[in-house]
């Protein structure tokens, strides 16, 4: 495992008319959960795709260990990724899925089996994946992030459709790879679980940085607006949820009264 | 890259698609060829005597790969177009993000794949065009056997090449086998002799491929005559391949996934 930065740079991602992503800027760094946030739309996936390589950048650029993921000969080494639990061929077994990426990377066969033990699916590896449930889905996908034990993870909205079970184990598992040294950047709607999870939070609405802080000081600086309620004496004056809602309030009530 | 072509030959071993592509061609390529020569040996006695003469068994040995291709080109597109229609496209290509090398493995492991299947098709589809046509047979080492067998064993990789480029280019098996099945069928029905279209549908790819075949009409008929030999037929058809995989390749490099 080889620690590494995620660094992005004034990335801009435009669509025709749409700006899906827009000069964004922000720093994940090793050792700690980074939490990605914000409104639905508000370009979270669309960073994570720029990151990976999927999609390119109109301007700016994004990071990973110095260099763009692009570049990376091994990448599964040094990046995992998780992006939507479903992108899995639903005919092919849990287990040929490791393999066959495994084999692009030159990971051998007892990484896929420790792998599969990790998260809990050695009883069902050579079950169809069309068979699986979407909490088992997430599970294979987190496998499929740890096959080449990388020092960065980059997970989009692990806790869907997951029941309490999974997002504790979810939970429990992105604190102790963190611990390990590695970058974790989670993207979640979840505040409640962000709460739980994460050391950082990047908060993003419009394609923009709304903030890029700790989940206390966005608490303890939130300003309390309207519908503020008087807390207990000794209890903070705010949540997590609170906090985050006041602010990616404009941006959300933009786009519902604007362009889309 | 022997990684990557490994880990695409897995791909294409692990979806229940494969097999039942590969049994599809082989059975209609090779039933279909025992049912042509069987009708030929049956209404032999009835051609007329000039056709008699100029009878040439071959025609009636391949004309069932016109048929067995489909499943073939089938499994081209699905192989291709299931990488996008399930959402693997993303993990493949954060396995591999150099997309030439991703591109080059799909087609290197697809040319393997179909090289396998043409040479298991073609000669089963010779045995059993053979037994069909009983005493009008031709026997492997007659002239010009081995060039047609050769030839068909080329044509159906090209064919499969030119589906994996236009999958590639169009990412999804509707339109991708939109064109290709009715382009392939009604090839296969003569659509390269229909007479007013034939200046411009001789050349399709299926049809520049078919002269080596010898499965283009009677021999020696000049409504069936065409202004290409048999080899640069085929070296038509690897052109049309060459650029399906090119646009396929030029497709997958710029777009976003």
């Amino acid at each position: 495992m080889v620690a590494g930065v995620i660094e992005v740079n004034q990335l801009t991602k435009r669509y025709r008319a749409n700006v899906a992503v827009d000069r964004l800027s922000f720093t994940v760094k090793p050792g700690m959960v980074t939490g990605f946030v914000g409104p639905n739309g508000a370009g979270k996936t669309t960073t994570i795709r720029l990151l990976l390589g999927l999609a390119a950048p109109t301007a700016g650029q994004a990071l990973v260990g110095g260099r763009q993921y692009a570049s990376i000969r091994r990448p599964l080494h040094e990046v995992g990724a998780l992006l939507d639990a479903n992108a899995v061929h639903p005919g092919r077994s849990a287990v040929n899925h490791l393999r066959w990426l495994a084999r692009t990377n030159g990971i051998g066969p007892a990484r896929i089996v420790s792998t599969l033990e990790q998260v809990g699916l050695a009883g069902a590896a050579r079950k169809r994946v069309g068979a699986f449930s979407l909490g088992m889905r997430q599970r294979l996908g987190i496998a499929a992030a740890l096959l080449g034990d990388p020092g960065v993870l980059i997970l989009d909205e692990p806790m869907n459709g997951l029941d309490p079970q999974g997002v504790r184990w979810i939970r429990d598992l992105m604190g102790a790879l963190a611990a390990e040294g590695r970058a974790v950047l989670l993207s979640s709607h979840l505040m409640g679980e962000m709460e739980l999870i994460a050391d950082r939070l990047v908060i993003i609405g419009r394609g923009r940085l709304i903030a890029d802080t700790t989940v206390g000081e966005l608490i303890s600086n939130a300003p309390t607006g309207r519908g503020a309620t008087p807390d207990a004496p000794g209890q903070k004056a705010t949540s997590l949820e609170d906090a985050y809602l006041r602010l990616t309030d404009e941006a959300v009530e933009h786009r519902a009264g604007g362009d889309r | 890259m022997t990684a990557l072509l490994s880990a695409e030959w897995l791909k294409i071993r692990s979806v229940r698609s494969t097999t039942w592509c590969v049994s599809l061609t082989i059975a209609l390529s090779v039933g279909l060829a025992y049912l042509v020569g069987l009708s030929f040996r049956t209404n032999f006695p009835d051609l007329p005597p000039d056709q008699r003469a100029t009878f040439d068994p071959l025609f009636a040995t391949f004309y069932s790969l016109t048929i067995g291709q489909l499943a073939l080109v089938v499994l081209a597109v699905l192989l291709v177009t299931g990488e996008y229609s399930t959402g693997t496209i993303r993990a493949s290509l954060t396995a591999t993000p150099r997309r030439g090398r991703f591109y080059a493995a799909k087609a290197g492991t697809g040319t393997l794949l179909a090289a396998a299947v043409a040479m298991v098709t073609v000669l089963a589809t010779f045995a059993a065009a053979q037994a069909g046509l009983g005493p009008h047979a031709t026997s492997p080492r007659a002239d010009g056997v081995p060039a047609a067998a050769a030839g068909a064993c080329l044509y159906l990789m090209l064919i499969y090449l030119f589906a994996t480029g236009l999958a590639a280019l169009l990412r999804n098996a509707i339109p991708a086998l939109g064109i290709l099945l009715p382009l392939l069928f009604l090839g296969s029905q003569g659509l390269g002799n229909v007479p007013k279209l034939k200046t411009v549908t001789q050349y399709l790819p299926d049809q520049t491929g078919m002269v080596i075949m010898h499965i283009v009409g009677q021999a020696n008929d000049p409504r069936f005559a065409r202004p290409y030999g048999p080899w640069a037929g085929l070296g038509l058809t690897a052109l049309w391949t060459a650029a399906a995989l090119l646009a396929g390749y030029l497709a997958m490099r710029h777009r976003d996934t």
